[in-house]
């Protein structure tokens, strides 16, 4: 014990300035990283869009073929009374889906983690509705369904709401065996247990199936889009895409890709945001560390 | 939490004591054909502190499942006397078990929140049993915000929260470091003093069964089974210095020994 603290105080003593330094490197070293956290990303992104900007002036690039950032800004400027429109069909659709996705997924979940036979029954359906892939899909829900906007919605919803369905089935499941028999012990009824201790336990899994429902749902409604191509008022984004390709408006065509982008970052950030603030108190994803 | 709490009335002797739970000849056999537990007998008495002593594989959290109701006996009965049932049970795990999105008052409220009652109903029940165990500036904190030895009180604050006719304690102290474990078997003594509970203790630590308890049960393992009952005559509430007398040693050292001659030889090494 006195050799162990002898040898500590000596180090402690000979290495003492040398453990500030390392001390303050380690100090700066995360004070550039806060700032790098930020600018990096901006400065890197600024750069590309400048060489973007270039590379049109340089190689005299014709516009209906890759048309500048500035060009792309003004139309986004110009066409935003059409873009906006088709903005708002393409988010109504999108959050719509989310939402059924989160009903039925979450719904089916908790039938799947009450009785082992519903699961057996339907979880077929649910893998085989994830695998087929939509676009294949897609033109027949539109054949069978003539409202165009619940086709869209359908299609949107099969894309996302497997992920929540998969990831709170596994979240209703891996509840503490020991809680579970407290709750058996306490003659909780299954309501109870579910509300207890099941969902608490699930919500941390059904966080993560629904930020990457959001991406899917944006992916689902915008591929449906393509595939029942029809126009006019009530169109989303995606058919502007469509329309502005035949029309060789290739500005346009990047005005929408950008908005449709910048729709999937707001849904990444705002389901992230929900995560941490529905985790932050207490589960380990969310808790910061020294 | 210091032992010289307020006594309670000297415990009169266990004849006199009401009966709370009698096993009666209990088998459990698994599907495999495992004998888990081969003819347990066990009388509880109000105030028992039983320890269930031995190596792994010796039956003894089996016995406390069957007795939780987790699972039931393949031979033999299990009777609660003078109308205690299970409702009546406080359960601590090897593991804290708290659920970590819960404050710890919440936590401790379970138990009352399954059977319906409020937390605002039940709040100074919940702070006083927070006291007990010395953690009621903690009822608004996160299980994560405490370290092992102050979750595990947390546990046993939940388990006692009913005032329930008997606890059972499957390892609890196993996980924690011997400082703590030495603090908490003090407190769980104070506790016992306090509450006049009555404990089912399962533990394979010689020294923590002679501390604890007033009986021994020692387990054989291959099947399952009591070997041999040992008493504690050593009146509560026991302080440090039953740690270190010569009662305490002698019985230690019985306990071991009989401990010992149910290891076959060679079957340590399981």
């Amino acid at each position: 014990m006195t050799a162990i603290d002898s040898s500590t105080a000596a180090s402690s003593t000979d290495k003492g300035p040398m453990f500030d330094e390392e001390e303050e490197r380690i100090a700066r070293a995360k004070r550039v990283e806060s700032v790098a956290k930020w600018a990096l990303p901006i400065i890197v992104m600024s750069l590309a869009i400048w060489y973007w900007d270039r590379l049109v002036v340089w190689n005299d690039i014709p516009h209906y073929v890759l048309p500048g950032p500035g060009l792309v800004l003004s139309t986004l400027i110009e066409d935003w009374p059409i873009l906006s429109e088709a903005l708002l069909v393409t988010l109504k659709i999108t959050a719509m889906a989310l939402a059924v996705a989160v009903a039925g997924g979450v719904g089916l979940a908790v039938l799947f983690a009450q009785s082992r036979f519903a699961e057996m029954s339907f979880s077929p359906f649910a893998v085989i509705l994830q695998v087929t892939p939509i676009v294949s899909i897609a033109p027949l829900i539109f054949i069978y369904i003539d409202n165009r906007i619940v086709g869209l919605l359908l299609c949107a919803w099969i894309v996302a709401f497997f992920p929540i369905l998969a990831n709170t089935t596994l979240g209703l499941k891996s509840t503490d065996h020991n809680l579970s028999d407290l709750m058996t012990i306490y003659r909780a009824s299954r309501w109870q247990r579910l509300r207890y201790l099941q969902l608490p336990s699930a919500l941390p899994y059904f966080l993560g199936g629904l930020r990457i429902a959001g991406g899917l749902a944006l992916i689902g409604a915008v591929v449906a889009e393509y595939v029942a191509g029809t126009g006019g008022i009530g169109s989303g984004l995606a058919f502007r895409i469509l329309e502005a390709g035949y029309r060789l408006n290739i500005p346009r065509m990047f005005a929408a890709l950008i908005l449709i982008a910048g729709t999937g970052v707001l849904i990444f950030a705002t389901t992230t945001l929900i995560s941490h603030l529905a985790l932050r108190k207490w589960h380990e994803s969310a808790l910061k560390r020294d | 939490m210091a032992i010289t709490a307020a006594r309670p009335d000297p415990i009169p002797s266990p004849e006199l004591r009401e009966p709370v739970l009698r096993m009666q000849e209990v088998d459990k056999t698994f599907n495999g054909g495992v004998v888990a537990l081969r003819r347990m007998s066990l009388e509880v008495r109000k105030g028992d502190f039983i320890s269930l002593l031995g190596p792994s594989g010796c039956g003894k959290s089996t016995a406390l499942r069957l007795i939780a109701g987790l699972m039931r006996p393949t031979l033999g009965k299990i009777v609660w006397e003078g109308g205690a049932s299970r409702d009546d049970l406080g359960v601590v795990f090897q593991e804290p078990t708290l659920m970590p999105w819960a404050t710890v008052e919440q936590n401790v409220w379970l138990p009352f929140r399954v059977r319906g009652e409020s937390l605002r109903s039940t709040r100074d029940r919940i702070m006083e049993t927070l006291e007990l165990v010395g953690l009621e500036k903690f009822a608004k904190s996160y299980p994560r915000e405490l370290s092992g030895g102050m979750k595990m009180r947390v546990s046993i604050a939940r388990a006692l929260v009913t005032n329930p006719r008997l606890i059972l304690m499957d390892e609890p102290f196993a996980a924690l470091d011997e400082i703590t474990r030495q603090k908490l078997n003090d407190d769980l003594l104070s506790l016992k003093a306090k509450t006049g509970a009555t404990v089912i203790f399962v533990t394979h630590s010689v020294f923590e069964s002679v501390f604890l308890s007033d009986r021994i049960l020692v387990m054989a393992a291959r099947p399952g089974r009591v070997i041999r009952e040992i008493a504690v005559p050593e009146p509560y509430p026991r302080g440090i210095e039953w740690r270190t007398s010569p009662e305490y040693a002698a019985i230690a050292r019985q306990t071991s020994d009989t401990l010992h001659s149910t290891l076959a030889p060679g079957s340590e090494a399981h």
